[in-house]
């Protein structure tokens, strides 16, 4: 003869790994034989459905569900007790306070609450511009993550950012370092004279990892968005970064790494740089043939920094005829090894627009050179970006390395903060034993979590070619191709 | 780990690895728990966000509801005070045809006209009312006025007086009649109206000598000390009620009239928990008034029901409502009365929440939550999940148990469809059939589709040098 009892309790909360505890106490009690306290969600009334017990009266997903069976009526009695004191007891210990901890739903509110700093928002694109003129308006600077902000609201939310002295990072903001806290996709180095404005993520990224190397530290990295230096936009972002950075003491020395802006943004840009009591060197990947490893060594010289030898471990490798198939988690990498290959290899088909190369179509597959940006856009609708799950990019991997049309295959791989746990873990096991070479950049800085040493072990342990300087992992992985050619 | 440099503060919303990896440098990390705005919003709200207009007006019309005087200066005849004629009625909440009243406003409508003489007795008025003639049927806020429940306002009925001392503008509401079988809950037999026909003979001419003798009375004041005294301004009005025969108490017994006049009179208010009510919304509407009308601001205004539709007005959409279905409220019934027995929500008492009182201050009044069979933390999160959706705090009222935290005041549109938090509003319940009266009172929300509505037409006003393009794919530059 068992017992049993459901009963609904409003107004009650707590979290599913409380509840599920205080379930599996409550089920493992002298005489119990079932027991679930959960939210009454429609998940939970499946549950106890399962479980056996009847349905409750009507409840919403906010109200408390208590189920027992036991043995007999005078057990079940004693545990539902003990289930009451469990829950009087978390009131009695939060109380009035209890109420205090629910989340804050908007910018302003958690604003309101801890006074003005930086938002990080990464929520859906079309939504963004909202939370991030909220924060705006509330006297933050700004760091956009998401993408597929349009051009008419960046510069509504920029404006209204620069009325206000205010920065916004942004948007598709991969990376920025604030006050030496990595913000998105970044890293821990070391405190140093190199202030950074960045219209390009992974560009950034590239550069802070060389400087690390060479034992350089930087002040702030400020991203500004791809778009920021863009006529429409009008370079609001760099101008409100620079300034910020010729008034910070630790800043000695600039530098502004973009796509090429357009000319008169370009010309406004070299006006009020111009009028800095600092330097500024400019990174402005294809204007001048420069790349970014040559960009970060003007930066070295202008110090009195000594230029090292980019570190590189180089597998013994045997070329293979065929095309160098690219494939970056990294936008910026991946136009950088389209900048330094193209004038060796001629057209290279890509999903990023360049000016001179060939579209890709939705495929991302065609018989020549291909490099693929898996960060871009299109690829990451409903799916998190690359640097964060490479699942789609290690696919396309499998796929170029038994094409037999490859030749080489570049790739990046990116350490840091937000990024894969362990980026090369998942790929040592597709590269061990392949018929083509790998190269690989490998973007790390001393301190990553990932621990750069041992991550350029195992790829090269695995038979990749590994390269701190994305721009020599190009142009060996072209040398690859071209010897193989020359044969 | 190197320590931040400069103690950087973080606000995240979105992904939690983001978040997560700051956590783990060490940065001071506040999380917004983001979930999407009510469907398809997401470019109205954009729009409207973009609006340079917005926040300077927002602030200007925070600044006048939470600063506007509002003394109770007399008490007059509706028909003068409201230039209405006998056969004006008015009624809560956006305008409504007889055709498409509730039983409690058709109830009262009926008492009204046989008060008004305009049918021997109310159930003879069915048929004036459904001709549609000889008589006009308008909204209290259209004439300065709010009515609790159906609102009814008729020529004979007396309404008190308040003012903005600075400005002159002037707000009314008619005297309350207590609970139970009473003409603004649809009751209409015979004694409603002998109670209604004693209000206007006796006990509103004596009120008016006694206000007239005392000079005016700071309504505000009054709001704000029943707020640490265990009343919300809605709801609840004991304090309220008994601070205001204090004030008046003495002219009353000066006032020269027959002692048993004013022992009746004093009865009446001291047994009326509600008679403060009908203060606390002319108050509040007096100061909401006040931001009317000021273009690009996203605040509300007024909430009022009809019981039929829930309308709301706008600071920046001048005096169009915005209206859904009424929702029926939740809460505990009167003797045998049960939910089915219920009308939809009514009255535009919800103008009280609208100005920052109410169920905006229920943390104030923890015995309201009551009536729903809820816990004191109830209340204390319901007035904090109201200062989400709101622009500002309240520099007059206040919540003792938020260590005198204002409350929170200023409603925002765009606020309420982003985090899709409703205000909360607490309320009396009217028999869904005429004549029947209250039976029961609880908690209500806004139909949610009025503030979409209200969004989409503060995003056609936004000026052709704010607009913005339609949205583009891609957009990676």
């Amino acid at each position: 003869m068992s017992a049993e009892s459901v009963s609904v309790r409003r107004g009650l909360y707590a979290d599913s790994v409380t509840l599920m505890q205080m379930s599996r106490d409550l089920g493992h009690a002298d005489g119990v034989t079932a027991a679930l306290v959960a939210m009454a969600t429609d998940l939970n009334l499946d549950v106890l459905r399962d479980l056996g017990f009847s349905q409750p009266e009507t409840t919403s997903a906010n109200d408390l569900v208590i189920a027992v069976r036991a043995h007999d009526e005078k057990t079940l009695v004693a545990a539902i007790a003990a289930a009451e004191r469990l829950f009087d007891a978390r009131q009695r210990d939060q109380g009035v306070e209890d109420d205090r901890r629910v989340p804050p739903r908007t910018m302003s509110a958690a604003i309101r609450a801890a006074g003005p700093g930086v938002a990080v928002i990464s929520i859906p694109g079309q939504h963004a511009f909202t939370e991030a003129m909220d924060a705006v308006e509330s006297g933050c600077d700004v760091h956009l993550f998401s993408d597929n902000v349009t051009v008419d609201q960046e510069v509504v939310l920029k404006e209204a950012a620069r009325q206000r002295g205010l920065l916004v990072m942004g948007p598709d903001c991969g990376t920025s370092v604030i006050g030496g806290i990595a913000v998105g996709f970044g890293h821990t180095v070391e405190p140093g004279p190199v202030g950074i404005v960045a219209a390009s993520g992974t560009g950034a990224q590239q550069v802070m990892c060389l400087l690390d190397t060479a034992g350089v530290g930087i002040s702030d990295v400020l991203g500004v968005g791809g778009r920021d230096l863009s006529e429409a936009v009008g370079g609001r972002s760099t101008l409100t970064a620079l300034t910020r950075l010729e008034a910070d003491d630790r800043t000695e020395l600039i530098m502004v790494i973009s796509k090429p802006p357009s000319p008169s943004v370009a010309e406004r840009l070299r006006v009020f740089s111009a009028g800095l009591r600092k330097p500024v060197e400019f990174a402005l990947l294809g204007y001048d043939g420069s790349d970014l490893t040559a960009a970060t060594e003007r930066v070295l010289v202008r110090l009195g920094a000594p230029v090292p030898v980019w570190p590189s471990w180089i597998a013994p490798t045997k070329p293979v005829a065929g095309a160098v198939r690219g494939l970056f988690c990294g936008g910026t990498l991946c136009e950088e090894a389209i900048l330094v290959a193209t004038p060796r290899l001629g057209r290279i088909r890509s999903n990023i627009p360049l000016p001179f190369d060939g579209p890709l179509g939705p495929s991302l597959r065609a018989p020549g050179h291909v490099m693929i940006d898996f960060g871009d856009d299109a690829l990451t609708r409903g799916r998190a970006h690359p640097v964060i799950d490479p699942t789609l990019r290690n696919q396309f991997l499998k796929v170029a390395l038994t094409d037999a049309a490859t030749g080489v295959v570049q790739m990046d791989v990116l350490l840091g903060h937000s990024a894969h746990p362990d980026p090369v873990g998942e790929l040592v096991p597709l590269i061990v034993g392949a018929p083509r070479p790998i190269v690989v950049t490998l973007v790390g800085a001393r301190r990553d979590p990932q621990d750069l040493g041992s991550s350029a072990y195992r790829l090269r342990s695995a038979g990749a070619s590994v390269f701190t300087s994305n721009a020599e992992a190009t142009r060996y992985a072209v040398s690859l191709a071209t010897a193989d050619a020359a044969r | 780990m190197t320590p931040p440099r400069d103690g950087a503060r973080f606000f995240t919303a979105g992904i939690d690895v983001l978040a997560d990896a700051l956590i783990a440098q060490g940065a001071d990390v506040h999380r917004v728990e983001w979930k999407p705005p009510m469907l398809d919003t997401e470019r109205d709200l954009a729009q409207v966000m973009a609006d340079p207009r917005r926040v300077p007006a927002n602030t200007e019309a925070f600044r006048r509801i939470a600063s506007t005087d509002a003394y109770l200066i007399d008490v007059l005849p509706a028909g003068s005070a409201l230039g209405l004629s006998r056969g004006d009625l008015l009624h809560a909440g956006p305008p409504i045809d007889w055709e498409r009243a509730s039983g409690p406003l058709r109830g009262a409508l009926m008492g009204a006209a046989a008060l008004e003489g305009l049918a021997a007795r109310p159930e003879d008025a069915v048929s004036l009312f459904a001709s549609g003639k000889g008589y006009s049927l308008e909204p209290t806020h259209h004439y300065g006025a709010v009515g609790p429940m159906a609102g009814v306002v008729s020529s004979s009925m007396w309404v008190f007086v308040i003012e903005d001392r600075a400005s002159g503008r002037r707000t009314y509401c008619t005297l309350n009649e207590g609970l139970g079988k009473v003409l603004r809950y649809g009751a209409y037999s015979p004694d409603v109206l002998t109670r209604l026909r004693w209000m206007s003979d006796e006990l509103a001419p004596l009120l008016q000598q006694a206000v007239r003798t005392h000079g005016p009375i700071d309504l505000r004041a009054i709001l704000a000390q029943m707020l640490h005294m265990g009343d919300e301004g809605h709801n609840r009005n004991r304090a309220g009620t008994l601070m205001f025969l204090r004030e008046l108490l003495p002219d009353l017994i000066d006032s020269g009239r027959p002692s048993s006049e004013i022992a009746r009179a004093v009865r009446f208010i001291a047994t009326n928990d509600h008679f403060f009510l009908n203060l606390a919304m002319p108050a509040c509407k007096l100061t909401l008034d006040a931001a009317r009308g000021i273009a690009g601001s996203t605040i509300v205004v007024a909430m009022a029901r009809n019981g039929t539709d829930f309308g709301i007005q706008i600071a920046g959409t001048d005096d169009e409502w915005f209206t859904g279905p009424a929702q029926v409220p939740v809460g505990l019934f009167l003797g045998s009365y049960g939910p089915d027995d219920a009308n939809p929500d009514i009255g535009d008492s919800a103008i009280t929440e609208t100005a920052g009182v109410g169920g905006f201050a229920m943390a104030s009044a923890p015995a309201i939550v009551r009536f729903v069979g809820g816990q004191v933390a109830d209340a204390l999160a319901t007035s904090r999940r109201m200062y989400e959706i709101t622009v500002g705090e309240h520099p007059m009222y206040s919540i003792p148990a938020f260590d005198f935290r204002g409350t929170p005041t200023g409603i925002d549109v765009t606020k309420i469809v982003r985090t899709q938090i409703l205000p909360q509003i607490t309320t009396g319940m009217a028999g869904k059939h005429a004549g029947v009266g209250q039976v029961g009172a609880g908690l209500v929300t806004p139909p949610p589709d009025v503030f979409p509505k209200a969004l989409a037409a503060l995003a056609c006003r936004v000026p052709a040098s704010a607009r913005l393009g339609r949205p583009v794919s891609g957009g990676n530059g």
